[in-house]
């Protein structure tokens, strides 16, 4: 369970996060939902401590992290998985090399048979099990998003964090791709936080929502009740999100009827 | 401009604050030497012989008097070599080939969140991607230097004895006249101070890279910026403590 307390975090004059508190539980899919600039990748990067908050702090399993000596802060972050917006797959490394990467760094006591043992297991549960030496320029966005969860699991983590995990991905892929997240976290029980501007991901695996705007806390709930919420904006957010679906399905229907004609 | 110089500072410092182990270290250091040293070797061989020979056919040409003997063309060939050529075109060189490598790199890696990745990991992203950059440096840089000196006082050699200049035996008698051994120091001191400043400037450049593409190859662009003109204060710093 990782919980937050009262976040502030300021750049110069602009405030990105204004007291934001919440819990995220663990087993359950976490959802950070908002348009884009409400502050959503900034707090998250405030609970993995790539962004130290102005105030507040952040608890993981009841150890506080924030401003924690670094010893234990360090302990903490061995037990995160982290899934990049852009994959962050290193460029010079293939995919095996990749999801062996946090094994090599954090136990490097692993024998070299049972590390590949763990990689092979990691990119099998992903569906990657013919990839291993192929480069990360070689393989689609959606395969980078799973070599990504492959390396985020592999070293048995306990807290996964995952930054707009389906953007830029065909609606198809960014399904199988929240399912993927969904089963690994009741899979391996981890605290799983996931932030998103995408109403489909709310519907398919959010157990627990926080929505955010303008840098606040409006809404905190399940994926049952958002629609019967009467907050306005998150109203307008989901609204605008219909919209763009309905939209979308207007184009590929017409892309669909040009192409048969 | 003082801001920049205490970052600097700051980001130095925490190459060694909680840095990874010495066994990751030392073979992130091998890779690193191969990608700064042998692959460079190319480069600094062509500039190296090259400059040797316009040197030398540039001295005969200016030293036409019948009182000075031929060989002084090979003495100076030397002298110019050791003490400024090789080391400081050396590492102008590699600022322009390592640097914005070094900086393009780390720019890159920075804005396509790889940098963040480590952290997350619980890595000292610094001290894994920039320390054995510099360690790297600092070992390969001396011995770059010391092919140059060779290289360019063989270029010097073929160019004079092609060209007419001087026969073999002048210009062999030149290269061993008045020879200084503490002048081979001085050149490995500078070569060790230039490698450093650019390994350190180009890292800090490219670690602190924000924003894309146009941003990695501003940063690029500094860095051999920076890095030329620290070299050229250093030499001239060096130039006035060590001799």
């Amino acid at each position: 369970m990782i919980e937050i307390h009262n976040i502030h975090k300021s750049f110069g004059d602009l405030k990105v996060l204004d007291g934001i508190s919440g819990v995220f539980e663990t087993g359950k899919t976490n959802l950070l939902l908002g348009a884009s600039g409400t502050g959503k990748s900034v707090l998250l990067k405030c609970i993995v401590g790539l962004v130290k908050p102005d105030i507040g702090s952040v608890t993981f399993d009841g150890t506080y992290f924030t401003n924690n000596k670094l010893g234990i802060r360090q302990e903490i972050r061995r037990k995160i998985g982290m899934l990049f917006q852009s994959s962050a797959l290193f460029d010079s490394m293939n995919v095996e090399e990749n999801v062996a990467f946090p094994l090599k760094m954090l136990t490097p006591d692993m024998p070299k048979s049972e590390r590949l043992d763990r990689v092979n297991f990691c990119l099998k549960r992903v569906g990657l099990e013919n990839s291993n030496k192929k480069m990360p320029s070689e393989i689609s966005g959606g395969m980078k998003k799973r070599v990504g969860i492959a390396r985020a699991i592999a070293p048995e983590c306990t807290y996964l964090f995952c930054d707009e995990p389906n953007s830029g991905l065909d609606p198809l892929t960014a399904l199988k791709i929240d399912e993927l997240i969904k089963e690994i976290t009741e899979e391996f029980n981890t605290t799983t936080i996931i932030v998103t501007h995408d109403m489909n991901s709310v519907i398919e695996i959010g157990d627990n929502i926080m929505f955010l705007y303008k840098g606040k806390k409006l809404w905190e709930g399940t994926r049952d009740n958002i629609m019967e919420t009467e907050v306005p904006e998150l109203n307008e957010f989901i609204f605008a999100n219909r919209l763009m679906r309905d939209a979308k399905k207007v184009e590929e229907g017409e892309e669909g009827s040009h192409h048969s004609s | 401009m003082l801001e920049h110089f205490g970052k600097y500072l700051l980001f130095m410092s925490s190459l060694f604050t909680r840095s990874e182990s010495p066994r990751i270290i030392f073979n992130r250091t091998i890779d690193e030497a191969i990608l700064i040293g042998i692959n460079s070797i190319f480069i600094v061989a062509i500039v190296s012989t090259f400059i040797g020979a316009v040197t030398c056919v540039q001295v005969a040409y200016n030293l036409n008097n019948a009182l000075i003997p031929r060989s002084t063309i090979g003495f100076m060939v030397r002298e110019m070599t050791i003490l400024e050529l090789a080391p400081t075109i050396t590492s102008i060189v590699l600022a322009g080939k390592v640097g914005s490598s070094i900086a393009g790199g780390l720019g890159t890696m920075q804005i396509t969140e790889q940098v963040d990745a480590l952290e997350v990991m619980g890595i000292n992203s610094s001290s894994y991607l920039v320390l054995p950059k510099v360690i790297a440096a600092l070992f390969m840089f001396p011995l770059l230097v010391i092919i140059s000196m060779f290289l360019s006082i063989g270029g010097g050699f073929v160019a004079g004895t092609l060209s007419g200049a001087l026969t073999s035996q002048e210009y062999i008698t030149g290269i061993r006249e008045d020879f200084i051994p503490y002048n081979i120091v001085f050149a490995l001191i500078k070569s060790i101070v230039f490698a450093f400043l650019i390994s350190s400037i180009s890292s800090f450049r490219g670690y602190f890279t924000s924003g894309g593409a146009l941003e990695v190859g501003a940063a690029s662009t500094t860095a051999v910026t920076n890095g030329v003109i620290a070299v050229l204060i250093a030499d001239f710093i060096l130039a006035q403590l060590l001799l």
